[in-house]
């Protein structure tokens, strides 16, 4: 899979696992912060989206401080996976 | 000690009883087996960044609640307490079910979280950014009522002046079918369908221009048909009153077994009242009573009985007085006395 359908593929679940029934996947700019300012996402989010990563991805995130950096915006995210999957 | 007097109510039912203005004017006909209550556009009153974790029973209760508090206008109850017979089933089935699915690894947090009985009374007083008193009762049929002897009880010691109470319950999509499949079986159970809502009052110790008296409320976990009659009769004399000084009763027959409990109560002591029902109107589920509660205010505010829930044809000129009387199955039985002011 390419990175950009990777990009795609993790706005449709963020919105759908999130609820975000407000937003469709062009509301969500690859560069827009995930937490704060962007998506305004908050501590529950983060919980959801580490498990999403492990069932999704297979991917275990045991380090805050990597959450922190990893969920940034879209790119960031998408290129995480990217590396470790080779998708 | 000081009296309890209702200062609103607001009711989200399988009728047009929260946005329209009329009194039950155009009744919904329900068919089925079961039914949603009539939903507010939710998002012309909760945040879209709140509401996208609350499933129905916590919209239900969060905008009743917040309309009940506008009516009464006040700001900040001295006590929130909430009953549900189910709490947000919803989001229990969909974690049970996601343990299942997912071999018990792979759980998120929002459905647990969300799960909770008392997310709705919770998320009430988030809203409100209120740290008062915050309770919720889950005693199957006796949930409203729970609320109701603990909001009474709160006033009566002067612990609170007002309180925010409502029963909340939601159909959920799973376990209701189980229910229901379960009655199905039954030779006589329930006819009207299950069905889910939220009804929220403000209660005071202070008396107010068209306040209705919270006079009496008991509960009777159980008891035989005959055994009602008396205890209802001790009821009524410990409020210095009889059968009499009823002018309507409001009933919860739902169509089963048990509803002769309610024919053996109204004929023995009640031929003279006005005999109200309402669960052909809004269904079955725990805290359906909540409803008859906001029916009996708005009928002594009013002065006047929809004709869809008239049991019988006596209309008397002046109502002061109502009774409201439910049980499910024989148990949870509950008397609640409402009187003009």
């Amino acid at each position: 899979m390419q990175v950009k359908e990777l990009r795609e593929e993790l706005k449709e679940k963020i919105i759908e696992q999130l609820n975000l029934e407000e937003l469709s996947v062009s509301d969500i700019k690859d560069d827009d912060a995930l937490f704060g300012d962007g998506l305004c996402l908050d501590s529950i989010d983060a919980l959801e989206l580490i498990v999403m990563l492990d069932k999704d991805y297979g991917i275990q995130l045991t380090d805050p401080k990597e959450g922190q950096e990893v969920f940034k915006s879209i790119t960031v995210l998408a290129d995480y996976i990217a590396e470790r999957t080779n998708k | 000690m000081r009296n309890c007097y209702i200062h609103s109510a607001v009711s989200i039912s399988a009728q047009n009883t929260f946005a329209s203005e009329d009194f039950l004017l155009d009744v919904i006909a329900h068919n089925t087996k079961k039914t949603q209550a009539i939903y507010p556009n939710f998002k012309d009153f909760i945040a879209p960044i709140a509401a996208r974790r609350m499933q129905t029973a916590v919209k239900m209760g969060v905008v009743t609640a917040n309309k009940a508090l506008q009516i009464a206008e006040l700001n900040q109850p001295d006590a929130i307490i909430t009953g549900t017979g189910m709490g947000c089933i919803t989001d229990t089935e969909k974690f049970l079910n996601s343990i299942i699915t997912n071999n018990e690894a792979y759980l998120t947090p929002t459905s647990f979280i969300q799960s909770t009985h008392n997310t709705v009374c919770a998320q009430i007083a988030l809203g409100l950014k209120c740290n008062a008193f915050n309770n919720t009762y889950t005693h199957g049929n006796l949930s409203f009522e729970s609320t109701l002897i603990d909001a009474q009880l709160l006033i009566q010691q002067q612990e609170a002046k007002h309180i925010l109470v409502g029963g909340v319950d939601e159909l959920g999509t799973e376990f209701v079918e189980y229910v229901q499949m379960m009655e199905a079986k039954e030779s006589k159970g329930i006819k009207v369908p299950f069905s889910e809502g939220a009804t929220f009052a403000v209660l005071s110790s202070e008396k107010k221009v068209n306040a209705i008296k919270l006079q009496a409320i008991t509960t009777i976990l159980e008891a035989s048909k005959e055994e009602i009659i008396l205890k209802l009769e001790a009821f009524l004399a410990v409020n210095d009153m009889d059968a009499n000084s009823i002018d309507a009763i409001i009933l919860g027959n739902n169509g089963d077994a048990y509803d002769a409990y309610y024919e053996l109560t109204a004929t023995s002591l009640f031929p003279h009242a006005v005999q109200i029902e309402y669960k052909h109107l809004i269904g079955e589920f725990h805290t359906a009573s909540a409803f008859a509660f906001w029916l009996g205010t708005k009928v002594l505010q009013k002065q006047h009985i929809p004709k869809d829930v008239l049991k019988n044809s006596r209309q008397n000129k002046s109502i002061k007085t109502v009774l409201l009387y439910n049980q499910f199955k024989g148990k949870d039985h509950s008397f609640i006395l409402l009187k003009t002011c």
